[in-house]
């Protein structure tokens, strides 16, 4: 049975306890909650076992120090689940803060929703949030030796160090980045009714 | 005296023939079973995510067509399907049936690929020719359409790039075909691509029936796929698994069915469900969808044939005005140079975008401040979960087993480490 929107928030103001939801906001047709990082292992069981997200697709890091060139006030770091429920037909979308911008951590849901195992190791190589109680929290998608998160806003797309063969030594070798880091196109944020819309 | 037993560590690839594209596989073996399959990735990661944050929203379209280079419109497609989301734009109707058109012919390039390296990884040498034959053909229809055979860069957000062009590109006559076999080469590319399309459509169903000679009731092939890698619905739904996976194991799941987009609802057409969960199962299930993409294809081509239309929005924040209105006219020449220089603006906010990609899900989820740029974009692969999953499907299976899992799963590394 497929159900809307608005029963979906309703349901979810009525399973929730009350301090599990953060915020809850309808947008574009999505449904976003927001739980604190102290609720959300509870919260998970309720989500997956009441109302019925039996899968969790993404898990997506995300660093908000740059949002709108810095008038961003929440925590730093986020992890930002796409929940969907088979039986319902329906999508949720639970945003949950780090509330700790230095240590970012937030419990591991892998043994809630077992294929997130990867997505949480690929969120700790990229944005440093720590998945407390994950089983094999490895970096996934960065070289053997990595230093560094690489999607943190901080970091430079062109990295710190570049790799070449070095034929003195007959090996290949880690060495400073030569290039500058440059943009093309700068960033831009217009103000609202720019342009006549 | 019993022989002392070892374990083996076994390391397979990163450049192995059957680990399609740079998987490293750590295999740990109890004599010739595996006992747990660890897979390394990120051998081909380009950091696309972050490259996009540092681009326009256009620049970064075909950076979309490298992730899954096997099914690269389909790519473009959820990406401008979060853009389109976010800052609220209409496609007109003829751009949506070319782009469910397109996103079918790129299903059937993507089957044709998997079919043929699966059966190659399977001892099956000839099908992999037959699918490279076919392949040519739909791989023409993306040249006619955008210029470029693979890494094509034609849907863009609001629209579709051009219409269908009324010729298809023709061979010449070279040193080494004579000219009557040069006309016999081009006797379906006398009319318009969608001429060239149907006629392949009339075509294609007697070559899904040859590719079911060579395998489905071949005694090897079904040696080789049958109970191997089994899933159960309940775990391929834990372990986030999408598309043909899951189709497999009998969950009826589509979204191009259950969260219909563009025009997929006006469409006829079904959605094929295997029984068992294994390796053969998943086979059957996109040979079916390889005939029901046929089907889609031929409604398509004959309601593109009747609705000529617009294929792009008229909004010049979003899509480039006219060569020749650029030209003749200043105010679409700042549109022009704005669009292309400064990029066009999203609201803030963030979507969740998804499609039925040939290979499961594949979604892209965007984080707009207003900017030009990107806030985020987080790219869900649908491979990525599926090899995640790999570790749990090998297991107790014999190691020339992990190939046709690794063949089953569809694995493209593109898309994977994006």
């Amino acid at each position: 049975m497929a159900i809307t929107l608005n029963t979906l928030v309703d349901q979810l103001r009525a399973t929730l306890p009350e301090a599990a939801i953060g915020s809850l906001k309808v947008a574009l047709d999505e449904v976003t909650v927001e739980i604190p990082a102290a609720e959300w292992p509870a919260a998970s069981l309720i989500l997956r076992d009441q109302l019925g997200f039996e899968a969790c697709v993404d898990v997506c890091g995300v660093d908000y120090s740059a949002y709108q060139d810095g008038l961003w006030e929440g925590p730093r770091f986020a992890a930002v689940y796409q929940l969907l429920s088979y039986a319902h037909n329906v999508r949720l979308r639970v945003r949950v803060y780090c509330p700790d911008d230095d240590f970012p951590v937030i419990a591991s849901m892998v043994d809630v929703w077992p294929g997130l195992n990867w997505y949480e190791r690929e969120a700790f190589d990229l944005f440093g949030i720590v998945f407390e109680g994950h089983p094999d929290l490895r970096r996934i998608l960065t070289d053997y030796g990595f230093v560094g998160h690489p999607f943190r806003k901080d970091f430079p797309v062109s990295g710190y160090v570049e790799m070449r063969y070095d034929p003195e030594q007959g090996r290949v070798i880690y060495q400073p980045v030569t290039i500058e880091p440059r943009e093309v196109t700068p960033r831009i944020i217009r103000e609202e009714n720019y342009g006549g819309r | 005296m019993a022989a002392e037993i070892r374990n083996y560590t076994l390391n397979f690839g990163p450049q192995h023939p059957a680990a399609h594209g740079v998987l490293r596989l750590v295999l740990e073996l109890d004599g010739e079973v595996v006992e747990r399959a660890d897979p390394h990735i990120g051998l081909l990661h380009r950091a696309t995510e972050k490259l996009a944050e540092t681009k326009t929203f256009i620049q970064s379209l075909p950076y979309m067509d490298r992730l899954d280079y096997v099914s690269m419109m389909a790519n473009e497609h959820a990406y401008v399907m979060a853009i389109e989301k976010l800052a609220g734009i209409q496609v007109p109707i003829r751009a949506q049936y070319i782009r469910v058109m397109f996103d079918e012919i790129t299903r059937i390039l993507n089957h044709l690929l998997w079919i043929g390296s699966h059966g190659l990884d399977c001892g099956a040498m000839t099908i992999f020719l037959y699918a490279f034959r076919e392949r040519e053909d739909l791989m023409d229809c993306y040249e006619a359409v955008s210029g470029a055979r693979m890494h094509a860069a034609y849907y863009r957000p609001g629209g579709v790039y051009r219409d269908l062009p009324d010729t298809m590109p023709q061979y010449q006559a070279s040193k080494v075909r004579n000219a009557a076999a040069i006309k016999k080469l081009n006797s379906n590319r006398e009319g318009s691509l969608l001429d060239f399309i149907e006629d392949f459509t009339n075509r294609f169903p007697t070559y899904v029936d040859e590719y079911e000679t060579l395998l489905t009731d071949n005694r090897i092939w079904k040696q080789r796929t049958v109970g191997i890698g089994v899933l159960t619905p309940e775990r391929a739904k834990a372990l986030g698994l999408t598309g043909a996976m899951l189709r497999g194991s009998g969950v009826e799941w589509d979204l191009r069915k259950k969260q219909p987009y563009e025009v997929y609802d006006r469409l006829d057409f079904d959605i094929p469900v295997g029984k068992n969960g294994d390796c053969y199962d998943r086979y059957l299930v996109r040979v079916e969808e390889m005939r029901q993409s046929n089907r889609i294809i031929k409604q398509c081509v004959d309601w593109l044939r009747k609705n000529p239309g617009p294929v792009i929005v008229d909004d010049h924040k979003v899509a480039p005005p006219s060569r020749l209105d650029m030209k003749s006219n200043m105010e679409e020449l700042i549109h022009h140079f704005k669009l292309f220089t400064e990029g066009m603006h999203v609201p803030a906010g963030e979507t969740y975008a998804a499609i039925e990609h040939p290979k499961g899900e594949f979604g892209i989820y965007m984080v707009a401040d207003g900017a030009n740029k990107p806030y985020r974009l987080k790219i869900r692969a649908p491979g990525f979960a599926h090899l995640a999953a790999l570790d749990e499907m090998a297991r107790g299976h014999m190691l020339a087993d992990v190939v046709a899992i690794i063949g089953t799963q569809d694995i493209v590394f593109g898309e994977i480490d994006r």
